[in-house]
């Protein structure tokens, strides 16, 4: 192949720069000639103002395809407004309690779990600033003992 | 019903194209071809009195149309391609002028599209992949990674027979169409394998697209009932389940019925059941 030749020729010094032109262009020539294109006229694209779309969701605003009702499925019903919300519909009154987690409750397990946690990274010597409270709660962190360099 | 379909039959007959404006909420029967509407002017005597769409006069600036289900796009004009009623939406917000058309019509067997939620039910496990019967032509592949929170080590549950919520990511006439239970964030929003018991059924496609209209009666009147939760699948396919198994079947049986009942004879079956 030209190819391999060029190659050889190229590592070949002294070779006469107007050669390797003259085989640079046939190389691009045969290059170019082995792509293939289409023999036909230019077709006029036509800007075509209509889109098809097989699909139903842009035609009709269709509901959310999970539904729970009358607190069957919490996780569902919550889904459901989520998802719902773009239709501007009022939202329903949920008739099931809330489970979740009130602020004070959640205060007071964190000031706990600030303890918990602490106590599993302290060393083994700092655990003993981990007292435990007579309820069993676990108090946070008291004064750290810092190296007292003596003096004189 | 009988002269709606003696029109389009004339009409028909006759080869000249209709608009699509003045046959709105009627009968078109496939192989009619229907005009935009600022072709109307043009054709001449066929659009009595429509205005062109164009916001300045002179410039012939053509507003984009989507054409949807049941029609084809035919050179310029619209290609009927289902029988049913032609329906056409405005655009909502800002951006799109020309609004959506389509012909509303009522089948039994699916056609994968992509962005449709479905039920499919997992028929085999191959490698990496399940294999989820959609109702389709092909079963559609399901990826085990396509779930939420799903990694090579952590793999979802999902065993042969378990029905499945999700959505098409690849749905045309060439390929097997593919599907996800996961959104493009990477949440699942509701999508996965349903849950344990319940009932699965399969409804024709239109009444599935009635009962997910926004503002849908029988759906409401059924959320009064009792506690249950229900999945459409457009597909055809509804999973119902309710506390006992008596009130599954009844909310299957009503739900496969209401598509031939009028709302006096629904509102006659909710009053009885409620009594009892």
């Amino acid at each position: 192949l030209i190819s391999e030749k060029w190659s050889e020729l190229f590592m070949q010094r002294g070779l006469d720069s107007e050669t390797k032109k003259q085989l640079e262009e046939e190389e691009k020539k045969i290059i170019s000639e082995e792509h293939w294109y289409l023999d036909l006229p230019e077709l006029k694209e036509k800007e075509s103002f209509i889109i098809e779309e097989q699909s139903f969701l842009l035609c009709e605003d269709l509901l959310y395809g999970r539904m729970s009702f009358r607190g069957f499925n919490p996780e569902v019903e919550k889904l459901m407004l989520h998802m719902n919300a773009k239709h501007k519909a009022e939202e329903v009154e949920d008739e099931t309690v809330e489970l979740d987690v009130s602020d004070e409750e959640m205060a007071r397990r964190y000031e706990t779990f600030v303890g918990t946690i602490g106590k599993k990274f302290a060393r083994k010597r700092d655990h003993a600033n981990y007292e435990e409270d007579e309820n069993g709660d676990i108090q946070p962190i008291k004064a750290k003992k810092m190296f007292l360099k003596p003096q004189d | 019903m009988a002269e709606a379909v003696s029109v389009a039959a004339e009409s028909f007959a006759g080869g000249r194209a209709r608009g699509a404006r003045s046959v709105l909420g009627q009968v078109v029967l496939p192989g009619e071809e229907l005009l935009l509407p600022e072709q109307e002017d043009a054709e001449g005597p066929g659009g009595a009195g429509e205005r062109p769409l164009s916001l300045n006069a002179g410039a012939r600036s053509r507003v984009r149309v989507i054409c949807g289900p049941g029609l084809r796009r035919c050179g310029d004009r619209l290609l009927v391609t289902k029988c049913g009623r032609l329906r056409h939406k405005e655009p909502g917000g800002g951006g799109g002028g020309g609004g959506v058309y389509w012909v509303d019509s009522q089948q039994k067997r699916y056609v994968p599209v992509k962005g449709d939620h479905v039920i499919g039910i997992v028929t085999a496990k191959s490698g990496d992949i399940f294999k989820v019967d959609v109702g389709g032509s092909e079963p559609a592949s399901l990826s085990y990674l396509s779930f939420e929170g799903a990694t090579k080590r952590n793999r979802p549950n999902v065993q042969v027979g378990d029905l499945i919520y999700g959505q098409f990511v690849v749905a045309n006439k060439d390929m097997e169409p593919e599907m996800v239970c996961i959104d493009s964030c990477g949440r699942a929003n509701g999508m996965g394998v349903i849950g344990q018991d319940g009932l699965l059924f399969k409804v024709t496609l239109g009444l599935i697209r009635k009962l997910l209209a926004p503002d849908c009666e029988i759906i409401q009147e059924v959320g009064k009932l009792y506690p249950l939760e229900i999945v459409f699948g457009m597909n055809g396919r509804i999973w119902v389940k309710a506390k006992t198994i008596q009130q599954t079947l009844i909310l299957a049986n009503i739900l496969e019925a209401c598509e031939h009942m009028t709302s006096d004879q629904r509102k006659q079956i909710f009053s009885r059941l409620a009594e009892s």
